[in-house]
C-alpha cells in the first residue's frame, strides 16, 4: 500500500464518500424511492442528487482555488449550501 | 401466487468491480494521493496541500493547452458528425453493396491508433510520403513538422479520416431503423427530401447521434497517441494537447504532484461533460418511449 501514498486527509476524504455511499445503499433498500423530477427538468434519484452534489462542489473548491485563494474552508461551506440546494430542489 | 425477491444476482457484477477497481478506482485513489504531495522519486512524499492545484490553475501552459483540446474537439465534431450523417444517408440501404460499404467503412476503425499515427506521418512527409509530395509539387506550401496549420490540417484530417466511419455506422443503423411507414407518409405529403431528413430521419436518429457525439467527444478529448506519432506536439507547443501536455509533465519532468492535479481536473472536465450528455440521451430516450 505504500506505493499509493496515502495521507490523513485524502483517506478521510475517500472515507466520507463511501461511508455517504453506504449510507445511501441502506437508505434505498431500507426506504425504497421513485424518481422526482426537480428544477433541472430531469428525473432524479439520492444517487443523481448525490454525484450532481459531488461533481458541482469539486469545480465550486477548484473556482474558490482560483478566483480567491484563500480561506478554502468557506468554499467548504459554500459547497454544502450547494449540496443542500440540491437534495431539496433538484 | 407470490413473486420471490431475490438480489443475489447483484453477485455476478462482482468480477466486473474488481476489474475496475484495479484498473480504475485504485490508480485514480492514488492519483489524488499524488495531488497533495511532492516528490523526489524513492518513493518518499511531502505534504504539499492544494498548492499544485493553485499552481495549476494559474498556469498559462494548462489553459493553452486546454483552450487547443476544445478547438481540436469542435472541429472534428463540427466535421464528422455531419459528414458521417451525410455518408450514412447515401450509403445502399440493402444488397452486397450495402455490405461492401460496411467492411469497407469499418477498415479505419480496426487499425490500430500509433499504426494511424505513422501511416499518416508517413503520408504526409514531403520527401517520400504521397500527400506532402504531391502537394509539394503542386507548390502549395505544407510541412507539417514546421508549419502549424499543416501539423493542424493534418491531425484534423488524420482524425476525421479515422473516426468518421464511426458516426457514418451509428447514423446508417438508426436511418434503418426506421419503418417504411414513414417514409409512405411523406410520399403522400409531397414533402420534399429536405423535410423527410429534417422531419423524419433526423428525430428518429437523435438517439443514435448523441451516442455518436458523447463516444467522438471523449475520444478526441482524451486523444494523445495519433497527434504524438505525427506531430510530438509541435511545431513549438502548436499540437500539445491536454493528454500529451500531461505525459509531458508526468513522464518527461516527472512533476508528479502538478501532473496529478491537472489530470484530476482534466478528469472532472470529461465527467462533467460526460454527465450532461448521458443526462441529455437517457431524457430522450424517454421522450421515445
Amino acid at each position: 500500500m505504500e506505493w499509493m501514498a496515502w495521507t490523513w486527509p485524502t483517506a478521510a476524504f475517500f472515507a466520507i464518500i463511501a461511508s455517504i455511499l453506504i449510507t445511501l445503499t441502506v437508505l434505498a433498500i431500507k426506504f425504497p424511492e421513485t424518481p422526482r423530477v426537480g428544477i433541472l427538468g430531469i428525473e432524479t434519484t439520492r444517487g443523481d442528487r448525490l454525484f450532481i452534489s459531488l461533481l458541482g462542489s469539486a469545480f465550486i473548491n477548484l473556482g474558490w482555488l482560483g478566483v480567491v485563494g484563500a480561506n478554502q474552508g468557506l468554499a467548504l461551506i459554500l459547497c454544502l449550501i450547494y449540496a443542500a440546494i440540491v437534495f431539496k430542489w433538484v | 401466487m407470490e413473486k420471490t425477491v431475490n438480489q443475489r444476482a447483484w453477485f455476478l457484477i462482482l468480477p466486473v468491480l474488481i476489474l475496475v477497481a484495479f484498473s480504475a478506482v485504485i490508480p485514480l485513489m492514488t492519483v489524488v494521493n499524488y495531488s497533495v504531495q511532492d516528490t523526489f522519486g524513492n518513493n518518499q512524499f511531502f505534504w504539499a496541500g492544494l498548492e499544485w492545484f493553485a499552481e495549476m490553475l494559474s498556469s498559462e501552459r494548462m489553459w493553452d493547452a486546454l483552450g487547443r483540446q476544445i478547438m481540436f474537439s469542435a472541429i472534428i465534431l463540427a466535421i464528422e458528425i455531419p459528414l458521417g450523417i451525410f455518408v450514412a444517408l447515401n450509403m445502399p440501404k440493402s444488397g452486397f453493396w450495402s455490405s461492401f460499404c460496411l467492411v469497407l467503412m469499418s477498415l479505419p476503425l480496426l487499425i490500430p491508433w500509433n499504426v494511424v499515427g505513422t501511416i499518416w506521418q508517413i503520408f504526409g512527409r514531403v520527401d517520400i510520403g504521397l500527400l506532402g509530395f504531391v502537394l509539394d509539387k503542386l507548390n502549395i506550401p505544407y510541412n507539417y513538422t514546421q508549419d502549424i496549420v499543416s501539423a493542424w490540417i493534418t491531425i484534423v484530417v488524420m482524425d476525421v479520416w479515422h473516426w468518421t466511419s464511426l458516426v457514418a455506422l451509428l447514423a446508417f443503423a438508426g436511418l434503418k431503423s426506421i419503418p417504411d411507414a414513414y417514409y409512405q407518409a411523406a410520399k403522400i405529403d409531397q414533402a420534399s427530401r429536405w423535410k423527410v431528413f429534417r422531419f423524419i430521419e433526423l428525430p428518429k436518429m437523435m438517439g443514435v447521434l448523441m451516442i455518436a457525439i458523447l463516444l467522438r467527444f471523449m475520444d478526441s478529448f482524451m486523444i494523445y497517441t495519433e497527434p504524438f506519432v505525427v506531430t510530438g506536439g509541435g511545431p513549438g507547443n502548436a499540437t500539445t494537447l491536454l493528454s500529451i501536455d500531461l505525459v509531458k509533465m508526468a513522464l518527461g519532468q516527472f512533476d508528479l504532484g502538478p501532473a496529478a492535479a491537472f489530470s484530476i481536473m482534466y478528469y472532472l472536465v470529461i465527467l462533467l461533460i460526460s454527465w450532461v450528455f448521458y443526462t441529455v440521451m437517457t431524457n430522450l430516450d424517454k421522450q421515445d418511449g
